[in-house]
């Protein structure tokens, strides 16, 4: 088991389309995935997320470099598929399915030659749908699931095909926060505890920056960055992606910026948690915060057993205020 | 407690099927009594009629085979259709195959001359002769050949769906640019044609059509692995392990064979193809092919025998065209089930 799940090199990716090849990535680095890593592949829409990941999982052929899928390349679709599931954004639009037989399909590279299930097969249905949390599911129609649900049962058909390598290609789009949440929860499980390598694209950006183990951030052209999370945002990798682009990064605190900087500076006392949140609401109203004694204005926040205030001092004056709400009210 | 439902719709079909045949077999200008019927059926003794023996023999059971044939190959084609194009309204015709053996009667018909025509038809009828028969399997053919060409150069299904549809329009195009110009008995020949016939197909036609349907079937039945993957679409498809390529031409031949030869001999039939697969699902609410596939042979054979009975108008002498049947009888029918059971939404597929 040394070579990993799977191996890229010298990969370009992108289409034909009427004998003329158009080119959506060209010149990747080197790519790897191995077992028990999860990585999330990142990018702004139209980066070529969705073609690079169907050129991985040998949906659209490449139209340069190799890629080798457990030291192997150029497997027959049969075998392909059991090393790769994937986890696609088409929508499965039912004819009469129900989850159950949607989750059985799962088995397809493994069934006999007619569909026909033996007990190994239905085992794994069995322990697919339960790490999916799907059980209660398994009667109804697939065309009455919401989003959330939908989105589980696929993953639970991709668990199904029992395969060391899980694609995901946005798996986390028309998701609620809390669905979003544990989706990701359970792929990070899936590869600490049946060893499987997950590879996903995704744009949430902290969400990825908590679970993965490693993120490949794709820019349209084909400049691709890979690294663990954390080092990444060190590196500054984030601000040079969308540099030219009307959005910040910040660093600080690994999210993207909707206020823009600029505005009046102000001086903020205090730290913790108070300190975080007056530092948005103040960002939010257009102010630069700093920390430097150069402000004509200062935002102390001071902690008292009771309750919080916070001390805005402006050319000698000082008043206080007991919400963050009456803060910004005054500085409006 | 679904496999319950399953056996028990199994077994009322099967005892409709039986009925439907009887009561097929029994409907007809001349009255034979049942006993007599069951007696040429099943002892070979001579009937109380020497006629009789000959027409329950010769008309009418022939008749029921090629209705329980007809109506498998087109329901069993028309599901595989919907589910390779995963569009609730097609049916074996999209391929335009349907289209092509009309092509090939209408050039026996109208350009062959009547003479040509005059004798066929007085020979064997509109729908059982030889010439015509092999005149539509040739046009079938040649735009199953064209289907299949240009399948090979497309990776996606709905392409495939929209050709298959032009050339079903361009041959019909050329069709009646054809009428146009031929005299008014030829196109009314021609027009008989298309209304669709259940008579005539006898002795080696019957066992031709039989072969060819069950080869079709069997084949449909052995791809009903390949069918069940193609539901969630050509991509999952793919990463299931399925070479989707291969798996349509496989599709496209079988259900070209069917809606060819069936179209060949007893001319162009609608309606069972787009409804039958509905009503299958329905019954057995599943979209396993495995069981698919044999509902739908029992759902088309069944009917296609009672619009057959129907068409014989009982007590009159007037036999309708089969065409016009299943679309008068078969429409409000299954209006009357997607009404009811609003579960089978046509929304599912969008």
């Amino acid at each position: 088991m040394s070579s990993p799940l799977l191996y890229a090199k010298n990969l370009s990716t992108g289409y034909h389309s009427g004998g003329r090849k158009i080119v959506v990535s060209a010149g990747l680095p080197e790519l790897e995935i191995d077992r028990g890593r999860m990585i999330c592949l990142l990018g702004a829409n139209g980066s070529g997320k969705s073609t690079l990941l169907r050129t991985l999982a040998g949906l659209q052929p490449a139209l340069g470099g190799t890629v080798a899928v457990g030291g192997a390349t150029h497997l027959s679709p049969a075998d392909l598929a059991r090393r790769i599931s994937l986890v696609l954004t088409d929508r499965v639009v039912g004819t009469n399915l129900d989850v159950y037989s949607l989750v059985v399909l799962g088995r397809y590279p493994w069934s006999g030659w007619l569909g026909g299930l033996d007990a190994a097969d239905r085992s794994a249905v069995g322990r697919a749908m339960d790490a999916a949390g799907i059980m209660d599911l398994q009667h109804r129609k697939v065309h009455t699931l919401s989003d959330g649900e939908s989105q589980k049962v696929m993953l639970a058909r991709a668990l199904a095909q029992d395969t060391p390598l899980l694609m995901l290609d946005e798996p986390t789009a028309h998701l609620d926060l809390p669905s979003r949440i544990r989706l990701m929860r359970l792929l990070h499980t899936l590869t600490r505890e049946m060893n499987k390598g997950i590879l996903l694209s995704t744009h949430e950006l902290d969400l990825a920056l908590q679970v993965a183990d490693e993120l490949w951030l794709l820019q349209s052209g084909g400049v691709l960055h890979k690294g663990a999370p954390e080092d990444m945002v060190l590196e500054g990798a984030f601000e040079a992606a969308f540099a030219g682009e009307d959005v910040v990064f910040d660093r600080a605190t690994g999210v993207f910026r909707i206020h823009p900087e600029g505005g009046p500076a102000i001086r903020l006392e205090g730290d913790g948690t108070l300190a975080f949140w007056t530092r948005r609401a103040l960002q939010r109203e257009g102010f630069t915060v700093i920390r430097e004694e150069t402000a004509d204005r200062v935002v102390r926040i001071i902690e008292e057993k009771s309750a919080p205030r916070w001390v805005l001092e402006t050319a000698g004056a000082s008043r206080s205020y007991t919400s963050i709400g009456a803060l910004l009210r005054e500085l409006k | 407690m679904n496999c319950s439902i399953r056996k028990l719709s199994l077994t009322g079909l099967l005892l409709l099927l039986v009925l439907a045949c009887v009561l097929d077999i029994s409907a007809g200008a001349v009255r034979i009594p049942l006993h007599d019927i069951f007696r040429i059926l099943f002892s070979r003794a001579p009937a109380a009629d020497a006629s009789w023996s000959f027409i329950v023999d010769k008309i009418r059971l022939p008749k029921a085979i090629t209705a329980i044939l007809a109506g498998c190959g087109l329901s069993v084609g028309g599901l595989q259709m919907q589910t390779l194009f995963r569009n609730p309204l097609a049916d074996p015709g999209v391929l335009g195959i349907t289209a092509g053996a009309s092509l090939g009667v209408a050039a026996v018909m109208l350009t062959g001359g009547s003479m040509t025509t005059i004798y066929a038809i007085k020979e064997l009828g509109p729908s059982g002769s030889w010439l015509i028969a092999c005149a539509a399997c040739v046009g079938a053919g040649m735009a199953m050949l064209l289907v299949l060409v240009l399948s090979g150069r497309l990776r996606d299904n709905v392409m495939m769906l929209i050709i298959g549809l032009m050339i079903g329009s361009v041959t019909l195009a050329l069709i009646s640019i054809w009428q146009y110009f031929s005299n008014p008995d030829e196109v009314k020949d021609y027009l008989l044609w298309t209304f669709g016939s259940l008579g005539g197909v006898t002795g080696k036609q019957l066992s031709i059509l039989g072969l060819i349907v069950g080869v079709g079937l069997i084949a449909a039945w052995l791809s009903s692995k390949m069918l069940d993957a193609l539901l969630l679409g050509e991509n999952y498809a793919r990463s299931m392990g399925l070479t989707v390529r291969r798996a349509r031409t496989i599709i496209v031949c079988t259900t070209s064979l069917l809606a060819g030869v069936i179209t060949a001999f007893c001319g162009p039939i609608g309606f069972i193809g787009i409804a039958v697969p509905h009503l299958a699902r329905l019954c057995f609410n599943t979209s396993s092919h495995r069981i698919l596939i044999p509902a739908c042979c029992l759902i088309g054979a069944i009917l296609l025998l009672l619009c057959d009975c129907i068409s014989q108008w009982p007590g009159t002498q007037a036999v309708l065209p089969i065409n016009i049947i299943t679309s008068l009888v078969g429409a409000p029918l299954v209006i009357l089930l997607l009404v009811r059971r609003r579960n089978l939404s046509i929304n599912a597929y969008r």
